[in-house]
């Protein structure tokens, strides 16, 4: 104990500083090297994918604080504005018209991707040939029934055959945590344009940028060229 | 008669000021984390606009208190001392009998990481907030950085907490600013104010 009675406090070597320096290497270094970590940590976690949140898979994203469940008796899906014939779906009338089946990555413009999820519902297409395009109409919103989120497209982007009103994900009904009964899938475009919990349509004379647009994402959502990322295409 | 129990003074208010700042900024970080990142929080509670703002001002904020306290000499000198690590910090962590200036070693690696891990999280996070510049890659790896050291900082909060919550005295000192003079003869034998006292 003689050598602590002679030591003053505050004596010895700048080890804390090192630490804060070597934190600061090893973050920079996980930044370049981390996307390739990630994916390694990914396969390895795979079987247990569901318990560790950074492992892959699904996220869980919504901007209100809950979403009222609707299902088989109170679900109604309507579409109007400049339509030549508006009207309300229920599942069944859904269920009534061509259905289309495809099988396509998620891409979160966040950076998480979901390989091979296999879709099915209403080709956004055949809905809008049931209702009819009027005269002037340009875009296409839609709106969330959780009363806060919105999403649009143009015209031209609601007419590809990959814009699914679907019904089914992974070969079952869409659940309540992934925006079921009914949501938007954009096949081609980053996960915010696939809009969860769909309640309403509207065929508009331009396009109304959306929830997270207004907060400075990209209105035109493509895969890979938009949003400054370059990411695969889906 | 019982006498009164000698009182020493560990921290002035301004370093009592910059480690309440930084715990709170450190827990809305994690809270607010909690609630965009686990999916079963995440479903429970929603609201990813407004909670992804509180989650980034925290955040920003977060070097501020330490930033601020460095007006404050006796902060510095907290600082100064955090930093070096001499002999009775060797034999602290090799578990041998040591006698501790004002702070333990353990104390001393616990600011050294907070320091280090406030640091990455708000080089990543900035990078997350405005990925505009930076290319997937980096985009992925701040990431990476961002959600691991995340899980880094939650044990090392609850393993502070866990000490702290074990000793009283230490307690004391981090809430009032002083401790008892006897208490501190024994954990920190080779503080200035022990010596002097």
């Amino acid at each position: 104990m003689t050598s602590d009675d002679i030591e003053a406090d505050g004596s010895g070597a700048p080890v804390g500083r090192r630490i804060v320096l070597g934190m600061l290497g090893l973050g920079a270094a996980g930044v370049a090297v981390g996307a390739g970590l990630q994916s390694q940590v990914n396969r390895a976690l795979a079987p247990i994918g569901g318990i560790i949140p950074a492992a892959g898979g699904f996220r869980y994203y919504s901007v209100v604080g809950d979403v009222p469940p609707r299902g088989e008796r109170d679900y109604r899906l309507t579409v109007g504005g400049l339509a030549e014939r508006p009207r309300t779906f229920t599942l069944a009338d859904l269920r009534a018209l061509p259905q289309t089946r495809l099988t396509r990555d998620f891409q979160c413009v966040t950076g998480w991707r979901v390989e091979d999820v296999a879709w099915a519902g209403v080709a956004l297409p055949d809905l809008l040939d049931a209702v009819g395009v009027a005269d002037g109409a340009t875009a296409v919103r839609f709106r969330s029934f959780d009363g806060e989120y919105t999403e649009s497209l143009t015209l031209s982007q609601a007419r590809r055959r990959d814009v699914l009103v679907a019904t089914e994900m992974l070969g079952k009904p869409v659940t309540h945590d992934h925006g079921g009964p009914v949501r938007l899938y954009v096949a081609p475009m980053y996960g915010y344009k696939s809009l969860k919990w769909l309640g309403g349509i509207e065929l508009t004379r331009r396009v109304v940028p959306g929830y997270w647009e207004r907060r400075g994402y990209d209105v035109d959502a493509w895969v890979g060229r938009s949003n400054g990322r370059s990411d695969e295409a889906t | 008669m019982k006498r009164p129990e000698r009182r020493l003074r560990r921290f002035t208010r301004a370093e009592l000021a910059v480690h309440h700042a930084t715990a709170a900024l450190m827990i809305i970080c994690l809270v607010t984390a909690a609630c965009l990142y686990v999916p079963e929080i995440a479903a429970a509670v929603g609201r990813r606009g407004p909670i992804k703002t509180l989650h980034v001002v925290a955040g920003l904020a977060l070097p501020l208190p330490v930033l601020l306290g460095w007006a404050s000499r006796a902060f510095r000198e907290d600082v100064r001392l955090l930093n070096r690590f001499g002999r009775r910090d060797r034999d602290w962590l090799r578990g041998r009998p040591a006698a501790p200036g004002k702070f333990n070693a353990g104390q001393k690696l616990n600011a050294a990481f907070v320091a280090g891990a406030i640091l990455v999280m708000f080089g990543t996070g900035v990078m997350l907030t405005w990925p505009g510049p930076w290319p997937d890659r980096l985009r992925t790896g701040a990431t990476f950085v961002h959600d691991w050291l995340t899980i880094a900082i939650l044990v090392m909060f609850l393993g502070h907490l866990w000490f702290a919550m074990r000793d009283r005295g230490a307690l004391a000192g981090i809430t009032t600013g002083t401790v008892d003079a006897r208490w501190a003869a024994r954990h920190h034998p080779a503080w200035d104010a022990v010596r002097k006292h």
